[in-house]
């Protein structure tokens, strides 16, 4: 039992003068974590590829060649260079329906998460700070959307709204916001009581003031963290819908709708659901590493 | 000291902490589930003094310096500061009056935002209150940082870049921007390291005297209290039991407790005899006992010290006790 | 101080240092530490923050946290280098000769289980009891350390006792095994005064009690005037001052001693000026090259710029009347 002991003397401690800011040191702390770097730079090329997809997506994703119907990937007999994951059951090339599919995956999940990080804080923090009456109503509504399972929840939105993205984004974004917003509410009912709170308080600043410039900055790495790791979560639904038919509409690539179409073929052109599924995997493998590395070197518990 | 209108008066002043949540308030009986803080309390501050509150952990002293400028709602009661009565205040007024009174907090680290540079955390009280532009508004943050040893080189830094001692004197800067008549000081140098803490009380003392400021002193250290403070109130179990003159009542103090107290603090000119100790821990502010509140540690106790509870007694000009010691016997 | 470890001493630590890596270089939060503990005495170990006074007892028990580690030194505990005998001879020796309290016996005591298992860990581990008869030992030891009603108390959990007989509870865990040595690491700052009081009492009566020697790590110079032998004053990673309290106190060799001496607000001179010591505690990666309290003290000179070794300016027969001090001045008149 005595051997559970702080590592330096004295409770009070003494920090040394260094010039950085506090989230400089969080940055650091995760760049010396090379597997979150790693994950880090897959999900920037994920992005790039999204935003660059007319330029290096080698065909046109809707234009098809019955011709080319089900054409084995480049280094099967019968492919060739020009199509190089194959193509699919309307002789559309997989490798460029893939390149703009990631569009759609990384659209709806950086749209979704803006939204919802954006609702749930404002939500968390009004409940956490000013209790009462706005705490109990928002905090009902979490529990309640809480209790929905997520994707069955969607597809009824789905349903009632009609597919396409917008809609996606809305189906998906009203949900999510309930994880950031209690995770905000959490940090914000702690942070209330701290004496810089108080001492604002004291000085007689506003409750906007207090929410948004004293509380606010310091509960946005959590927020970042639930974010991050929440749009890999995103990402997949979004990709069971399309599968589902529920999602983006064809002839608009997406990698859900992808495997769906390729699901009928999967013996003789296993190609075809393959290569998005695998996309689907690698994405958001890359985003829970690094958001799982960004959680290390946020949170302060953590944290030797 | 000449004797000045009282700058603060509170009169009878509650505060209950009531642990219960929702309907839980209509189920369960409030005995034992609601801490009575503050309980019943009188407390007079005169312009330009210090008054020095002390009491061990539990005694409501925290509780009672933010009741003093309105940073808690009392339950009952009344706070007069100049003559305004606070609980009553419209919250726009009390907003125009906390540039008067401000509070300088125990911990030097929780105390200040980590994510905000000195120059907002000093200026935040400017902005608010004073719409004035900015160039001015930070040569008076520069010029308060100056007033407590700290420079123009700081303003960038974020609290993390800062000692113990120093983060403190960010707090007093942030404070006294405003020029505020009267301060709450609620254990600040607590945390402190011995060296430190010596330069931050004259600190304190040496604003105390420039800009004319009025103290409300929280300490569980009696040597600080006893070195910075004019007067002196004990609080024990969300009750003052003494208040008197400091030097009076470290020489004679009246109230058993207070002189428990003052024997059981670790002196290093260590001599004469000293009272026993006292037995046991402070009773739960939960479950105060009934008649006396101290009556359960007390060498003194009888039997009307456990039924009846005692009202103050003044043992001297201006020196008080609540105990039946100095009234109708035990 | 000689060289040598004292023959006479229970516990004898020379040049014991202790560094601890970090982003800013090696931190060597004890640097070079010789002190003595006398069988029976009673040693205050007085210092501020980052003074190495908790790290160096952590050294002698081989309880610094990782990356933190012994660079040098010798810790000699009854005639045995501690740090030459194997972990499981050092693991031995600890909790049974030589025992350490812990300032927050909150986060010491482990929440998961009862004050009484805790006790009764100790002596099993030691072989000293098990099972029932562990258990009835640790509430004979709960009521030895004044925990009323010890026979209920042993079975509740740290967090559901006051801070009083919690900080009561782990003494009672670090005396199950009757040692030679306590270390009580700032056992009172956490409790009010009057608990603070009756605490100390409670070590002062067991040390009496049971023979033991006891070392009092603290930063209340009123508690070692009031409780210890003699004082060992640390500043900054090193022994600045040791001695008889009374010597120490009454007359400060160290310009810090005497400064944290002028710092402490006293209650009987009330309106006494208290004389604060200017500056900051060094920042322990960029410590002054030579005598550590030179930035801050009111007297120093140009030699002070050199490192300075401690110097015995009154040598007793045996090291235990001797007073030492890490100052140029020494013996200088003021």
């Amino acid at each position: 039992m005595s051997e559970a002991v702080p590592a330096l003397s004295g409770a009070k401690g003494i920090d040394w003068a260094l010039a950085e800011s506090p989230i400089a040191g969080n940055l650091r702390q995760f760049v010396r974590d090379g597997a979150a770097l790693a994950a880090t730079a897959t999900v920037a090329a994920f992005v790039l590829l999204a935003l660059l997809a007319p330029l290096v997506a080698p065909h046109d994703p809707a234009e098809g060649d019955l011709l080319r119907r089900l054409q084995p990937p480049a280094w099967m007999s019968g492919g060739e260079w020009a199509y190089p994951l194959g193509c699919d059951a309307l002789g559309r090339d997989v490798l460029s329906r893939m390149i703009y599919g990631t569009r759609v995956s990384i659209l709806v999940g950086v749209l979704v998460i803006f939204f919802a990080a954006v609702i749930g804080t404002l939500a968390g923090l009004a409940a956490g700070y000013l209790r009462g009456p706005v705490d109990i109503v928002i905090s009902r509504l979490v529990d309640i959307l809480l209790g929905f399972p997520y994707l069955i929840f969607a597809i009824g939105l789905m349903a009632m709204m009609g597919p396409g993205l917008s809609n996606i984004v809305l189906a998906l974004a009203y949900k999510e916001w309930v994880l950031p917003c209690r995770v905000v509410r959490a940090e914000t009912l702690a942070a209330r009581e701290t004496e810089y709170v108080e001492a604002a308080r004291a000085l007689g600043a506003s409750r906007v003031h207090i929410m948004l410039r004293e509380i606010l900055p310091n509960i946005l790495s959590p927020v970042l963290v639930v974010a991050t790791f929440r749009m890999a979560h995103v990402i997949i639904v979004e990709a069971s819908l399309s599968f589902l038919g529920l999602g983006v509409q064809p002839p608009t690539a997406s990698w859900g709708s992808m495997v769906a179409d390729g699901r009928q073929f999967l013996l003789e052109a296993w190609w075809v659901s393959t290569f998005p599924g695998l996309a689907i995997l690698a994405l958001v493998l890359a985003i829970n590493v690094a958001s799982q590395g960004l959680r290390d070197a946020f949170d302060p518990r953590l944290q030797s | 000291m000449t004797v000045a209108a009282p700058l603060l008066r509170a009169r009878n002043l509650v505060k209950h902490f009531d642990l219960r949540h929702g309907l839980a308030r209509l189920v369960q009986p409030q005995h034992g589930h609601v801490v009575r803080a503050v309980d019943d309390v009188e407390l007079e501050i005169r312009r330009g003094e210090t008054l020095g509150l002390i009491g061990e952990s539990g005694s409501g002293k925290s509780t009672l310096g933010r009741l003093a400028i309105r940073l808690l709602d009392a339950d009952a009661g009344e706070v007069r500061f100049d003559g305004t009565d606070l609980l009553r205040l419209e919250p726009a007024e009390l907003v125009r009056l906390r540039r008067r009174m401000q509070i300088i907090f125990q911990d030097p680290y929780a105390s200040l935002n980590p994510r905000r540079t000195v120059e907002d955390i000093v200026g935040l009280g400017l902005r608010i209150h004073e719409r004035s532009a900015a160039p001015s508004t930070r040569d008076r943050v520069v010029d308060m940082l100056e007033r407590v040893g700290l420079s123009a080189a700081h303003l960038h830094r974020y609290p993390h870049q800062f000692s113990g001692g120093q983060r403190q004197r960010i707090g007093i800067a942030r404070a006294l921007v405003l020029r505020p008549d009267f301060v709450v000081c609620d254990e600040p140098v607590s945390a402190l390291d011995v060296s430190i803490q010596a330069q931050i009380i004259a600190l304190l003392n040496e604003l105390k005297r420039d800009f004319g400021l009025t103290y409300l002193f929280i300490s569980h250290d009696l040597s600080v209290v006893a070195h910075l403070a004019d007067r002196i109130a004990v609080m024990y179990l969300g009750r003052i039991v003494e208040t008197g003159p400091a030097s009076r009542l470290i020489e004679a103090p009246a109230h058993p407790y207070t002189q428990a107290l003052f024997a059981a603090v670790p002196r290093i000119d260590a001599g004469g005899e000293r009272p026993p100790r006292l037995q046991g821990d402070m009773p739960s502010a939960l479950d105060p006992p009934a008649g006396c509140r101290f009556h359960t540690r007390c060498p003194h106790a009888g039997e009307r010290c456990r039924r009846v509870e005692p009202a103050p007694i003044e043992v001297a000009a201006g020196h008080t006790a609540a105990c039946h010691l100095h009234g109708d016997g035990v | 101080m000689s060289a040598l470890p004292a023959h006479d001493a229970l516990l004898s630590l020379r040049g014991l240092t202790t560094v601890f890596p970090t982003r800013h270089g090696e931190v060597r939060a004890a640097d070079g530490v010789d002190l003595d503990v006398r069988p029976g005495e009673c040693l205050g170990v007085v210092g501020e923050s980052g003074s190495g006074k908790t790290v160096t007892f952590l050294s002698v028990l081989d309880l610094v946290r990782r990356p933190g580690r012994i660079e040098a030194g010798t810790i000699v505990f009854d005639g045995r280098d501690l740090r030459r005998l194997p972990p499981e001879a050092l693991r031995a020796i600890r909790g049974r000769d030589i025992a350490m309290t812990m300032q927050d016996a909150l986060t010491a005591l482990n929440p998961a289980f009862t004050v009484g298992a805790q006790i009764a860990e100790v002596l099993e581990a030691h072989g000293r009891a098990t099972g029932r008869s562990a258990l009835d030992r640790a509430v004979q030891l709960l009521e030895q350390v004044g925990v009323p009603d010890p026979a209920r108390r042993v079975g509740v959990y740290p967090h559901q006792l006051s801070g009083g007989l919690r900080q009561r509870a782990m003494i009672a865990a670090a005396l199950a095994c009757q040692p030679r040595l306590l270390i009580a690491d700032e056992p009172t700052t956490a409790l009010d005064v009057t608990i603070q009081a009756q605490v100390l009492d409670l070590i002062a009566d067991m040390r009496q009690r049971l023979g033991m020697s006891v070392v009092l790590i603290t930063h209340d110079l009123g508690i070692v005037a009031e409780r210890c032998d003699r004082v060992v004053v640390m500043y900054a990673g090193q022994v600045v001052e040791s001695g008889p309290t009374r010597q120490v106190i009454g007359a400060p060799a160290h310009p810090y001693t005497a400064g944290l001496l002028a710092s402490m607000p006293r209650l009987n001179q009330t309106r006494a000026a208290i004389r604060p010591i200017e500056g900051q505690i060094p920042d322990p990666a960029r410590l002054p090259p030579g005598c550590r309290f030179e930035p801050r003290c009111p007297r120093r000179r140009s030699e002070c710029l050199q490192p300075v070794p401690m110097r015995d300016i009154v040598r007793a027969e045996r090291a235990f009347g001797a007073r030492a001090v890490r100052c140029v001045l020494a013996g200088a008149a003021p």
